[in-house]
């Protein structure tokens, strides 16, 4: 076993041992916080594959991230006021039922991720970064005009979803779930870095041209990465919602779209682990920081740029010593 | 629809595009000369307002205030240059992105720091403060004309000073190859400095102008910085002649298309269902242009760079 891999057994025995003390302890406010950092990883090991491996620098993840938070919101709010959501062409009720749920988000998120990255795709470098954060403001401002489900007030749905077999409304079960999905995702990622397909969207991002001159078509290889990529976001964007019980458009904010990016340079990119170990940081900082002081984001500016300019590895770098994955 | 609400929106959005031009000048100036994106801009907008609205605040003069905000921002400008901007030249576009947005979240929370959460005020200018009488029965307030005067004074300075000057000379020559042009014996750190607190300095006078129309408050940056990039992105990055098309394009359909839109919807379908669809597309409007200009010309409308 490697440094790197020691560290991410260690992140995810923390993972483990951290709510688990929670529990014992009786502080369920600790349990919902690490619910929040296991969901924010979630949304950041998505945008990884795009961003990571893929290089490219999406500014509007937000995007998949509120679309996933509103398929949630919209399933639930008519499931909560028993109406349908249309008629036609023929009745569709909402649900209060997690695996549906998470079902719609992954995949209108997909579609979503299809649609912006058939039309981003055609760009690339600044453009590409500006043209996502382009939509990620149209489906900001569409949210805070569309006052059928809140418009700018967003929309709370008093009950958390359930699972079948479980009491979501318990803290630390509902931390189980998050989790589990975490750990799947992490798998299928590990499995995805090492297939065939991983290793020609990493060849794509360092040498397009040599990847065109075996015959693989780099915008395809790209498409595929920013679906998958967009989908991922979008089902940690219905579990952001279900651990609120809250939708609004802030979930579409560009800030929010920098702040996933933020978990994955803090934490390590291109790094299995980087977005869990900077998601769990960027909480943790945000609780004790924002306990300390109220103007704390100057303290995490700070130590943003401090990591930006002199160790370029991220949190995972600088403990695993060597630099690797990226340049 | 009369043609004097037509004429005055017309004017509305004049004015909001040439304010977004001199933001989005530093923006482009910027990326063209140093390659650098620069999502901080929108700070030093806020640095303007808030140096102008406290200088004016205490001295009673709107020049002074004016004066402040061009000199803060471009300190600055040039102290971030010297501390931070400097480093991330060589960089890929992804540092750049974090680091600037580093600088937002210090610059935002700083200020809400020095001068607290609440909105500070800026009175227009008494001179300027009434309506002026246009031909054709308009009435529009003197201080709207005065900011579109002052922004085309401004442009019309700017092309000037990159066509015709030596300083000009040396920012296009730096465009296009560095290494030869600090060959030459020009010092390319200073130039680049410059270059920096040029464009800040836009921004802050921006700013400023604005800052007497809203209120001056932490924040009111970011709004207006994503605009710009909109405007630069569509007139083609690092092309000042693009900037100001983009500016123009993006500041009247979003004047005319919240004014219009609705109103273009009710022909055809309820009031209130009108309204809803109307407002909503008017304020995609701009992104929706701008992601229609990509989809045809993927460098935007003047853009030779990648």
């Amino acid at each position: 076993m490697n440094r790197e891999a020691l560290i991410n057994a260690a992140l995810l025995l923390g993972l483990i041992a951290v709510p688990a003390w929670a529990v014992i302890a009786d502080e369920p406010f600790t349990i919902t916080l690490a619910t929040r950092a296991v969901i924010l990883a979630l949304a950041a090991v998505g945008l990884n594959i795009a961003l990571g491996i893929g290089g490219l620098v999406s500014l509007g993840h937000a995007v998949f991230f509120g679309i996933g938070g509103y398929s949630m919101g919209i399933l639930a709010y008519h499931a909560q006021n028993y109406t349908p959501l249309t008629d036609w062409p023929f009745t569709i009720q909402g649900t209060r039922s997690m695996p549906v749920i998470w079902l719609v988000a992954t995949l209108t998120s997909a579609f979503a991720a299809l649609v912006i990255g058939l039309l981003s795709l055609r760009t690339s470098g600044v453009y590409f970064i500006m043209i996502t954060l382009a939509f990620g403001q149209m489906f900001y401002f569409f949210s805070i005009s569309w006052s059928a489900y809140g418009g700018e007030d967003g929309m709370s749905i008093y009950v958390r979803n359930g699972f079948p077999g479980l009491n979501t409304l318990v803290p630390i079960q509902f931390y189980g779930l998050c989790l589990g999905l975490l750990c799947l995702v992490l798998a299928l990622n590990a499995l995805l870095i090492r297939s065939p397909f991983g290793l020609a969207l990493n060849a794509a991002r360092q040498v397009p041209e040599r990847v065109r001159a075996v015959g693989l078509d780099p915008f395809r290889l790209r498409l595929v990465a920013f679906t998958l990529s967009g989908a991922i976001t979008g089902l940690a964007g219905a579990l952001f919602a279900d651990l609120n019980r809250f939708v609004s458009p802030t979930m579409f904010s560009w800030q929010l779209s920098g702040e996933i990016i933020v978990f994955i340079i803090i934490g390590g990119t291109a790094r299995l682990f980087g977005p869990v170990a900077g998601a769990a940081l960027f909480v943790a900082l945000e609780h004790w920081l924002g306990g300390l002081s109220d103007y704390w984001h100057v303290f995490l500016g700070l130590l943003l740029l401090l990591i930006v300019l002199f160790a370029k590895g991220g949190l995972i770098g600088l403990l695993a010593g060597r630099s690797k994955a990226h340049d | 629809m009369s043609l004097i609400l037509l004429a005055e929106q017309v004017l509305n959005g004049l004015q909001f595009g040439i304010m977004l031009f001199l933001m989005a000048a530093g923006l482009t100036l910027i990326f063209g000369v140093m390659g650098l994106i620069n999502l901080a801009h929108g700070s030093l907008y806020m640095v303007g307002a808030f140096c102008a609205a406290a200088v004016a605040g205490a001295t009673g003069s709107f020049a002074l205030g004016l004066a402040a905000a061009l000199a803060g921002a471009a300190a600055a400008g040039a102290l971030i240059e010297l501390l931070v901007i400097r480093r991330l030249y060589n960089r890929d576009h992804l540092d750049q992105v974090l680091a600037t947005f580093a600088l937002i979240l210090i610059f935002s929370e700083g200020t809400r720091w020095l001068f607290g959460s609440f909105p500070l005020y800026l009175e227009v200018p008494g001179a300027l403060a009434g309506p002026v009488a246009l031909p054709f029965g308009i009435q529009y307030p003197a201080y709207r004309l005065a900011l579109i005067a002052i922004g085309l004074i401004v442009a019309a300075g700017l092309f000037w000073l990159i066509a015709r000057t030596r300083l000009g000379i040396r920012i296009r020559a730096g465009e296009n190859d560095r290494e030869m042009v600090a060959a030459l014996g020009v010092d390319i750190d200073r130039l680049y400095t410059v270059v920096f607190a040029l464009g800040a300095a836009l921004a802050g006078l921006a700013g400023a102008l604005v800052g007497a129309i809203q209120s001056v408050q932490v924040g009111m940056g970011e709004p207006v910085l994503i605009l710009a990039f909109v405007v630069i992105v569509i007139g083609g990055i690092g092309s000042i002649k693009g900037a100001l098309v983009g500016a123009l394009l993006v500041g009247l359909t979003d004047t005319l298309g919240s004014v219009f839109l609705p109103a273009l919807f009710k022909l055809f379908m309820q009031p209130a269902a009108a309204t809803q669809t109307g407002a909503s597309l008017a304020s995609m409007s701009i992104y929706i242009l701008m992601a229609m200009v990509l989809i045809w010309k993927p460098t935007g409308l003047y853009g030779a760079r990648t």
